[in-house]
């Protein structure tokens, strides 16, 4: 008789260390440093993939795909600014630095966003010509830095962005690593070439939002009462940030949630502080109803945007308009298969590739590096983001119309329901099949 | 001599008064009474003309001034001369936080004592403190000169980058990276131009110089516990 070997039961990876973690874990032990990468949240959350439109049926009329008006366009500003901003389509080009991006990216940001009718905004580093020269429609962030900050780029805006938080980071500052602070980033910041720059999470002459307020009075002071102040929040507490944010005298308010991208910073904070988008919007939108400024100071969403579909249940939720930022980026050519073998070479793949902060980035996006950046044609880029973004202008359009609305700040959190118990709760919409709305109807 | 009184004028119709003043202006001197404790008096000016503002004020006076001379009888508010590019400005009294906030050109001359965060984030500007400036003062500064004739409060220069500090009496603690660096005949030299200009009256032989250390300007794990 032959010894038989008896069964053995497969390797089991364990759920809470997995090959993931564990190479984490091997990679601080050996370095020292905490992980620093580009982008917004990797992990999965609910998201707006957890919403369905229930669409027109007999109570509701459905308009006529091809034949009746679907309206996109959107006001920003109309509270106090004498020149608000008219967009065509509410969907706007969130703040990317020059510095953290190219010149040629800032400048297909501007390319396809005034091609589309839409607004682009500068970021931590001032602005430049690239970007206002290409953008109709230009935002200036004015961010606790202050790099660039001027009073000449103040007026030849067209709205400013006071920027609090942002959604990969609420409560922490920008980062630009010594790669990317070429002469000419170190000479806009200020800086020397070359350094590791850590920008400030505060402002550095105010505090809370009774000096917001006067912060706020200064720049219009400054600007004539001519440009929409916007204030930026991280998704931390929506509903008291943004009610502070409209108390401060706030014209927009600009919600960003965890899935918000950034160029660079801890990816212990992206992953752990702040909140999904989803779950940011209805407290943002109660707290402008409770205050009777609802659609009187407009609110933006941003934060994992990335279909017509997502702009439609954001402005379903309450928003006036979204924007987006890792989403653009990708329709310029930000981990695109074609560069996979420059990817491979980096130790990553396309798709995954987030090492922004390395200035290596093969696309040739977020780089400073003059032969990558010559990579990114900004004609041909500009073109892809005024496609991708008519692609999501009609796609929204087309779930309005079939939820029977004449313009899309029409649709209702009534035209949605949840697949997820999570999700609905966080909507405040109902579970699909059900009357149920978690924490407001019923058990 | 232009008058204008904000007991009878909107801060609005100052500031645009201010603010259409071109190069070639003939209105040069300007005086404004009432201010009392205004905020966002006499900002975004840029022009080559004088203004007196008789009495204190509140935030943000002069923020991002260009060209102009704008001279407080009284004291400051905070954030005074915030973000200054070009031009002058003096504060007889003394001046809250943030003064000089961020500014990138330009000379702040502060007649009394300064309060926290003076010159945070200064990147190029030049202040001068004839008394003494409160504790965090030139967080983050990048670029220009902060100097003090009395004394300085705790954490003085914290992550600063290449501004240059004098200080001329005690200084009661330097923050993170900051540290005392020689003083040189050109340092001096900058030293001597700026008290002049600020008329201020000590020698330049009576300060000591702190700078960065510059041990921070890039992550490296064994500088974890100074951050």
């Amino acid at each position: 008789m032959t010894e038989r070997t008896p069964p053995r039961a497969l390797p089991r990876q364990s759920a809470t260390f997995s090959n993931e973690t564990n190479s984490e874990i091997r990679r601080a032990a050996a370095t020292g440093i905490y992980a620093i990468r580009g982008g917004g949240a990797k992990r999965k959350v609910p998201h707006f993939d957890d919403l369905l439109f229930l669409g027109a049926s007999i109570s509701r009329y459905p308009l006529e795909g091809y034949r009746e008006k679907c309206a996109t366009d959107v006001w920003l500003g109309t509270r106090n600014a004498r020149k608000p901003l008219h967009l065509e389509i509410p969907i706007t080009i969130a703040g990317m630095s020059f510095g953290s991006l190219s010149g040629p990216a800032k400048e297909a940001l501007g390319r396809g966003a005034t091609a589309a009718g839409t607004s682009t905004t500068t970021g931590d580093g001032g602005m430049t010509e690239e970007e206002r020269g290409h953008s109709r429609t230009l935002i200036y962030q004015y961010l606790p830095s202050r790099y660039g900050m001027n009073p000449d780029d103040l007026r030849r805006a067209d709205a400013i962005e006071v920027v609090v938080g942002q959604g990969a980071k609420p409560g922490g500052g920008g980062m630009l690593l010594g790669q990317k602070i070429t002469e000419r980033v170190a000479g806009m910041r200020d800086l020397p070439v070359g350094i590791d720059q850590r920008s400030a999470c505060r402002h550095p002459d105010w505090t809370g939002p009774d000096d917001l307020e006067i912060k706020i009075l200064e720049l219009r002071e400054i600007t004539g009462w001519e440009k929409p102040i916007f204030v930026k929040i991280g998704g931390a507490r929506p509903y008291f940030d943004t009610a502070l944010a409209v108390k401060a005298g706030a014209d927009v308010v600009v919600l960003d949630g965890m899935q918000g991208g950034t160029a660079a910073t801890q990816n212990v904070f992206i992953e752990h502080v702040g909140q999904p988008t989803l779950a940011c919007i209805r407290p943002a939108v109660r707290a402008l109803q409770e205050l009777g400024m609802h659609r009187k100071v407009q609110l933006v969403v941003s934060g994992g945007i990335r279909t017509g579909a997502d702009v439609a249940k954001a402005l379903a939720l309450g928003a006036d308009a979204v924007s987006i930022g890792t989403a653009a980026l990708i329709a310029l050519g930000d981990n695109d298969p074609r560069w996979e073998e420059d990817y491979r070479a980096l130790g990553t793949t396309a798709g995954a590739y987030d090492d922004w902060h390395e200035g290596r980035d093969p696309a040739g996006i977020t780089t400073q590096d003059p032969a990558l950046a010559a990579r990114l044609d900004p004609v041909e880029a500009g073109r892809r983001l005024r496609n991708y973004l008519a692609v999501m202008t009609l796609e929204c359009q087309t779930i309005a119309r079939a939820c029977g609305k004449s313009h899309v700040h029409n649709l209702e959190p009534e035209d949605l329901c949840a697949l997820t118990i999570e999700a609905a709760a966080m909507a405040g919409v109902p579970l699909a099949g059900t009357d149920w709305i978690p924490g407001l109807s019923g058990l | 001599m232009q008058t204008i009184d904000l007991a009878a004028t909107t801060l609005r119709e100052l500031n645009a008064a201010l603010q259409g003043q071109t190069a070639s202006t003939n209105q040069t001197e300007w005086e404004i009474l009432n201010p009392r404790g205004a905020h966002a008096l006499a900002v975004g000016l840029d022009a080559p003309i004088e203004v007196t503002v008789r009495g204190s004020t509140g935030y943000y006076c002069a923020g991002m001034n260009k060209q102009a001379t704008v001279r407080i009888t009284g004291s400051a508010g905070p954030g005074v001369a915030e973000n200054m590019m070009s031009g002058t400005v003096v504060i007889d009294g003394d001046a809250s936080q943030y003064a000089g906030a961020t500014g990138r050109g330009g000379l702040l001359v502060i007649k009394g004592n300064a309060s926290s965060r003076c010159g945070i984030s200064m990147k190029g500007i030049d202040i001068v403190v004839h008394g003494s400036i409160g504790h965090m003062s030139a967080f983050m500064a990048q670029k220009g000169n902060l100097v003090v004739l009395g004394d300085a409060g705790d954490g003085l220069g914290d992550s600063l980058y290449e501004a240059r500090l004098f200080v001329r009496g005690a200084v009661k603690g330097l923050g993170a990276d900051c540290v005392e660096k020689e003083m040189r005949p050109e340092h001096l030299e900058i030293l001597r131009d700026l008290l002049a200009r600020a008329e201020a009256d000590a020698s330049p032989e009576e300060f000591r110089r702190y700078g960065s250390a510059r041990s921070l300007y890039h992550f490296r794990v064994d500088n974890a516990s100074a951050y």
